[in-house]
């Protein structure tokens, strides 16, 4: 049988072509031939921005994949290819490449100050210490982007009051505006718009505060910075790079930094100043890993937090595993009434939208106005310490989670054969004595696959946590690793929080969780031979 | 009551005459022993479940509109938060979700349906490493993956700004890169239930794979659909993480941003609170009227995936 389901018996091994595959009423052509066009349509679009903007490499890309897609459906061996083309291409670019991405990045030490190239650092540097020079002109200056208010590059629009001159400053220099493609108040005052480039608002410049501060266009003296919102100045920079020494020099202290390309740094010559803010991305091998076991506050906060990760993830499954066990046994009780009914209601929690149901849950443990204050006539302050804020974290686990269970228990109950348990009690076996010895152990080998990927669910669980005690209380001595925090909510506040974001580091604890969650899947997925019968 | 009852008469007839009377489940064991149990744990569950939906149900009716007024029961009824929900941006963010969701989820319903096919039926090079790399590829959290995926998607938006952030078209794409990963296991345990009899004798009568595909397979297989449908219909409604970074302009939000953002501040949320319940009511009712009418594939769909692994 296998191999042999390409073609049916008895027919010539077709050709390359249309009809390749034994397609062959007219409508399926018209299908294949439309779907083939739509493809080739989508390459099309998709490539001209990429020929616009030089980027060879991902034109290349672009080909290749069209190509595989016209041989894939074109070729009469690529069967079950044609089913897996469009999932696997999704699954490439969305999942499979940030993967790779995140794990390279765990090598490095990308994060705020060590983001672009070493040339990028030193523009950086030597824009970020331009100070006024004495006499030089002061511009209008009006923020705008190349595009997209949020994404576009930052560019200044400038006017020179005292000669009437508008220009435009982007990263690489000043240019001359031409006359007409711009509206300005007066001659050189403040442009209000201008062809190719979008004015921003004040919401929007507030939004990107931090790339205009860190903006400034290069001239031959020196760059030009902003000066508030709406002045810009020329000056020169105070600390500039020399390439014989490979150092920044500071032309009024004359302290110098040394690049050093280990660490990504410009490091003080004579360790009396600390390193330059702005650094670059280099990789640091193992340094991010062996940061996680060696670093003593990071090492003792992590132990903690993998600790209650676990215990979370287990008490989550098991607490919603027992209710729903205890519901679903009650439930399947052939002689009692309205089970539908119980059913429909019992299970609503689990048809809920999570989100807004953990923020309404984490409403009702609010301290002063919840409703579970209220009710119990109690004033505690539930994620203000660390067991209460573990309690209602599970409590909430158990209400979205148990319906599930319960789901499934039932089915799994109705489809354990009932005679099994009649013969045991034609044996003399008591109802629980059969329970434990037959129906349980049934039960758990059909759902163990489901209790697994729940525990392997529920170890990322970053909703629970993030949603409800935000992973508080804090200890005031480390405000990073809170009572409640599990692993992910730990990384993404590395990584995102307001002490300045460190993907690399971040990365590498995402590794250590994959790696975590990945051996004990695979081992419990081993142990009950679920990847045996991969048939 | 019921109990003690039965428990005595078991107890005072274990006593004198022992043989005949331990009968488990007879109409002399009681109301309490055959149904009483059941309802009583029945009656408990239900309170537990319900108990949360009531309360934001009524938060949603306080006609104050704030947390420390709202109770489980409406003392009043009003409907004044969602006249205020409705005149701001709401309904354009329940409609973002509604496309979103049904986009998405019925896009990966088909993408994984076609894959759980292929690895069910044919047999090629391949086949196992690439059932496991899914489960492994699964395990890694996606979202960490965040920082790429925003890089990633800050390079898209600047050549292709129609599939770029704030999109609704851009999110589904993202959305879709989960669709193997997530129902192909599910889906395959499924297909591997339907004898392969019935391909052999269609393609016999010369149907092509295709044909068997989609005229055999996929009506038999409607149940896991509706399942994988429904439950990526739930994933999408509800994902939010990747959503908000993703949109961030007011009008591409959907309904799970725009309603964190409503509570998102401790000042106002006081206040907000009768809004943004009106809000995760509304957002509830496509779910769970999916949910209800599709309900009698989902026990049988959930646990042929769990038993079939």
């Amino acid at each position: 049988m296998a191999g042999s389901t390409t073609s049916p018996p008895g027919r010539k091994t077709p050709r390359f072509g249309l009809g390749a595959d034994g397609t062959s009423s007219p409508l399926m052509l018209m299908v294949k031939i439309v779907g083939l066009s739509l493809v080739a349509a989508v390459a099309v679009w998709a490539a001209l921005p990429l020929i616009r903007t030089d980027n060879w490499w991902g034109l290349a890309i672009l080909v290749g994949v069209t190509a595989l897609a016209f041989y894939v459906y074109l070729s009469p061996r690529t069967v079950p290819m044609k089913y897996l083309l469009p999932g696997t291409l999704f699954l490439i670019a969305f999942q499979v490449v940030p993967v790779v991405y995140t794990v390279s990045t765990a090598f490095t030490n990308f994060g705020d100050g060590h983001r672009g190239t070493k040339e990028q650092a030193i523009t950086a540097i030597e824009g970020a210490s331009v100070k006024q020079v004495p006499d030089s002109e002061i511009y209008t200056l009006t923020l705008a982007t190349d595009g997209d208010a949020a994404t576009g590059d930052i560019v200044f629009l400038l006017g020179e009051p005292s000669t009437g001159d508008s220009y435009v400053g982007t990263a690489d220099g000043l240019e001359p505006l031409e006359e007409g493609s711009f509206e300005a108040a007066t001659p050189g005052g403040k442009i209000t718009a201008a062809d190719d480039y979008t004015v921003l608002t004040v919401e929007e410049v507030n939004a990107r505060q931090d790339d205009i501060t860190a903006f400034s266009v290069p001239t031959d003296d020196g760059a030009i910075k902003s000066q508030g919102l709406s002045a810009a100045f020329e000056g020169a920079p105070q600390q500039s790079y020399d390439e014989e020494c490979d150092c920044v020099t500071d032309a009024t202290t004359g302290n110098v930094w040394v690049a050093d390309d280990e660490e990504g740094s410009f490091v003080s010559e004579d360790g009396s100043q600390r390193n330059l803010a702005q650094g670059w991305k280099v990789n640091v091998g193992f340094d991010n890993f062996t940061r996680i076991f060696t670093d003593d506050t990071i090492r003792d906060s992590l132990l903690r937090i993998v600790a209650w990760n676990f215990a979370f993830a287990i008490l989550t499954v098991v607490i919603t595993f027992a209710l729903g066990l205890l519901v679903a046994i009650a439930l399947n009780n052939p002689l009692m009434r309205g089970r539908t009914l119980y059913r429909s209601f019992i299970i609503l929690p689990y048809a809920m939208p999570a989100v807004a149901m953990y923020l309404v849950w984490r409403e009702m443990f609010n301290q002063d106005f919840g409703l579970v204050n209220r009710i119990l006539g109690t004033d505690i302050n539930w994620f203000g310490t660390t067991p209460s804020s573990m309690f209602a974290i599970l409590l909430i686990q158990l209400w979205l989670g148990y319906n599930y269970m319960f789901l499934v228990i039932t089915g799994a109950l109705q489809s354990i054969p009932s005679d099994l348990v009649e013969a045991a009690g034609v044996d003399g076996a008591k109802p629980f004595y059969a329970f434990r010895t037959i129906t349980f152990p049934l039960l758990l080998v059909a759902l163990a696959p489901l209790l697994i990927t729940s525990f392997a669910f529920n170890f990322n669980n970053f909703a629970a946590i993030f949603l409800t005690s935000r992973g508080g209380p804090f200890p005031p001595d480390n405000p990073d690793a809170g009572g409640t925090d599990i692993l992910i909510t730990y990384t993404y506040r590395i990584a995102f929080g307001g002490s300045g974001a460190d993907y690399g580091f971040a990365a590498a604890v995402s590794v250590l969780i994959f790696l975590i969650v990945a051996t004990v899947s695979i081992v419990s997925f081993r142990r009950t031979q679920v990847l045996e019968e991969i048939n | 009551m019921a109990h003690t009852t039965s428990e005595s008469a078991v107890q005072a007839a274990t006593g004198s005459q022992p043989p005949e009377l331990v009968r488990h489940g007879s109409a002399k064991g009681g109301w309490f022993r055959r149904t009483g149990f059941s309802h009583l744990v029945g009656i408990l569950a239900l309170a537990f479940s319900i108990f949360p939906i009531l309360f934001v149900v009524s938060a949603s009716l306080n006609p104050v509109g704030t947390l420390s007024s709202s109770t489980l029961l409406p003392r009043e009824v009003s409907l004044a938060n969602y006249q205020t929900l409705f005149d701001g941006s709401f309904p354009r963010w329940f409609l973002n979700s509604l496309i979103i969701a049904s986009l998405a989820a019925g896009i990966s319903m088909l993408i994984s349906a076609c894959a759980a096919y292929s690895f069910s039926r044919f047999r090629f090079r391949g086949r196992r490493t690439g059932l496991m790399s899914l489960l492994l590829v699964q395990m890694f959290p996606q979202f960490l993956a965040i920082v790429a995926i925003y890089l990633i998607f800050a390079e898209i938006t600047e050549l292709w700004p129609a599939v770029g952030f704030n999109t609704s078209a851009g999110l589904i794409l993202l959305y879709l890169g989960g669709a193997l990963g997530v129902n192909t296991w599910l889906m395959k345990g499924f297909f591997d239930t339907i004898p392969k009899d019935l391909d052999e004798s269609a393609k016999m009568d010369g149907a092509t794979h295709f044909q068997v595909f989609s005229g055999i397979i996929l009506p038999l297989v409607a149940p896991i659909l509706a399942i994988t449908g429904l439950l990526g219909f739930i994933g999408a409604i509800n994902e939010f993480l990747i959503a908000i970074i993703f949109l961030r302009e007011d009008e591409s939000k959907t309904a799970a941003v725009g309603l964190y953002g409503l509570i998102a501040d401790p000042l106002t949320k006081n206040a907000n609170f009768g809004e943004f319940s009106a809000g995760a009511v509304i957002l509830a009712v496509p779910t769970v009227a999916l949910f209800m009418y599709l309900q009698r594939y989902i026990v049988g769909g959930l646990t042929a995936g769990a038993v079939k692994g």
